[in-house]
């Protein structure tokens, strides 16, 4: 295939991922949407009103770049296992493999439609975010950078929890038992600089820390570790899951007998 | 394209699974261009694994597979330009529009957008199912869906052309109408290969025969060649009259089931012309007859069962 077949491919796959999530839209982009508003409810308005500044800021101005990478990060992530672990329970991943496109495009068709949804329930959540609060946007070109490496990562970690997958409780014991509970301690609700040492030497070791600090950082313009750094960390991240998912694709795990 | 290059080259195929099942011991046979080849052989005789391999749904073990002279190991994406595949099973994305199906395959190939669609409308028309075009798979028959498997895989204009067991669980209709089809593609100059467990069917349509068995092939030969090896075999004739008594025949053996039924096998070397004489010798009036088993069966069971 040349460059002009394979760029067709890839927007064949992503419009066909597109599509996919638009048309179930009251189980991909609604549901995040409520459960971010009441968070801000519940956790912004009415305990939020009860505590102290956090870093100069509001309670509720501190947890909605939180919340708002919260859902990007789920939903990337639960876009791409799903709809590749339903094309290989269906086996319609078939008609990719009889194809001739190579597996990194199959990597990139897949990891697209994460993004897609990824950014637009992320842009729903920060239109119900300004209901709440004055959205501020500190440094745009680095939000744009940290949403799409989250995206692009949570997707990656997606795809290959769809390759391992062999059945429906596959595809959801990583996201309750490791995703959720690693955003909830990644400094969505608090700042590491409230926790004692250990645990914030602990958190350290949270992937999801990094991605969240720079959210706020992009929009708040406050943070507690270093951006560079955090911006090195996540680019590490998504190279060692791309390396992973296109050799996994390419010795056939979980696709080809 | 080299093209002297048969449409399928197969080199000592091996296929061991990890559970340490040996599907394919070394098989080497071609398809030459524009033949009408059927792939034939028992269950788990490793038919679907030759053919997933040919199409990249299974890793090989072991040899080399070559399409149109072109390697599906090095010259991956142009090998596989060239196959079209009707697998054995649905494979659909179940909600999907079948307009969408067919135009995504074309996409995965490379073809652009606006002549994917158009290609779709086309094939779908080709196989009487565009008016079900925003329809889901789950919509469509069992006969629908086999005819939208094999519009998606002609969208791209594959010149090798593999069906595996595509008339499995088809009414009788549909499977006649599905011949006609198939045949007008091999007379367009497609290559097919066809697996199926109808033996009349892969008599009717098919020029060439490979026989597969416990992961060798053990015919490789013309359907006439093959079908040339078949020593004996039976009629059934309905006669006009009532018989009372067997009738002798001097060209064949004789068996009565009912009064106006017999069953004949003629003699070796022996012609139906000789045993017409025969009959009408007696005043043995024949209304129709008809083989008693299909002829391709026979030799099946005779091959396999060796």
């Amino acid at each position: 295939m040349n460059t002009s077949e394979k760029l067709i491919a890839l927007k064949t796959l992503f419009v066909k991922e597109i599509l996919r999530f638009a048309r179930i839209w009251i189980q991909t982009i609604l549901p995040p949407v409520i459960t971010v508003a009441l968070y801000f409810v519940i956790f912004g308005n009415l305990i939020g009103s009860q505590l102290d500044d956090i870093k100069g800021y509001r309670y509720i101005d501190f947890i909605v770049p939180g919340l708002i990478m919260m859902s990007v990060i789920t939903n990337s992530y639960a876009n791409v296992v799903s709809s590749f672990y339903s094309s290989k329970f269906q086996k319609h991943i078939e008609e990719m493999l009889v194809s001739p496109m190579p597996n990194y495009i199959i990597v990139w068709g897949f990891v697209s439609g994460g993004i897609a949804r990824g950014i637009i329930v992320g842009l729903a959540v920060t239109l119900v975010a300004t209901f709440f609060t004055d959205i501020q946007f500190h440094n745009l070109p680095l939000l744009v950078l940290v949403t799409l490496l989250t995206c692009i990562l949570f997707a990656l970690a997606g795809l290959i929890n769809g390759i391992f997958a062999n059945s429906f409780d596959d595809i959801s014991i990583i996201p309750t038992f490791v995703l959720t509970p690693l955003t909830y301690l990644g400094g969505i609700f608090y700042s590491i600089d409230m926790l004692p040492e250990f645990w914030r030497n602990l958190s350290f070791a949270n992937p999801i820390l990094y991605m969240v600090d720079t959210f706020r950082t992009s929009m708040l313009g406050i943070k507690d570790i270093d951006t560079t750094i955090s911006l090195a960390i996540i680019i590490t991240f998504v190279i060692i899951l791309y390396a992973v998912a296109l050799r996994l694709l390419q010795k056939g795990i979980g696709i080809r007998t | 394209m080299n093209t002297s290059a048969p449409a399928l080259e197969i080199k000592n195929l091996t296929k061991r699974y990890r559970n340490d099942v040996l599907a394919l011991d070394g098989i080497s046979f071609h398809v030459n261009r524009g033949d009408f080849y059927a792939l034939l052989g028992p269950n788990g005789a490793g038919k679907s694994t030759t053919i997933g391999i040919i199409c990249s749904l299974i890793n090989k073990t072991a040899g080399e597979v070559n399409i149109y002279g072109k390697n599906i190991d090095y010259e991956f994406a142009e090998a596989k330009k060239m196959i079209g595949l009707v697998p054995q099973e649905f494979n659909f994305n179940s909600f999907e529009p079948i307009a969408e199906i067919v135009a995504n395959q074309a996409g995965y190939y490379g073809i652009a957008l606006a002549e994917a669609r158009q290609r779709a409308e086309h094939v779908l028309n080709k196989l009487g199912l565009w008016e079900k075009k925003t329809d889901t798979p789950r919509q469509l028959s069992g006969g629908m869906k086999r005819r939208l498997m094999i519009a998606r895989a002609l969208v791209h204009d594959p010149q090798l052309l593999i069906l595996d067991e595509p008339t499995a669980g088809v009414d009788i209709e549909i499977r006649r109408s599905m011949w006609k089809l198939l045949q007008d593609l091999n007379d367009d100059g497609r290559t097919i290969i066809l697996t199926t467990h109808y033996l009349e069917e892969a008599e009717y349509l098919c020029k060439n025969v490979g026989i597969i068995n416990q992961g060798k092939i053990i015919i490789d030969t013309s359907m006439r060649l093959l079908l040339d090896q078949l020593k004996k075999e039976t009629f059934i004739f309905y006669l006009r009259d009532p018989l009372a008594n067997i009738p002798r025949l001097d060209h064949g053996d004789t068996h009565k089931i009912d009064e106006r039924t017999i069953e004949v096998t003629p003699n070796e070397h022996c012609t139906l012309n000789d045993i017409f004489t025969d009959l009408s010798q007696q005043n043995i009036a024949i209304v129709s007859m008809r083989n008693k088993a299909n002829r391709l069966e026979e030799l099946f069971i005779d091959l396999v069962m060796s």
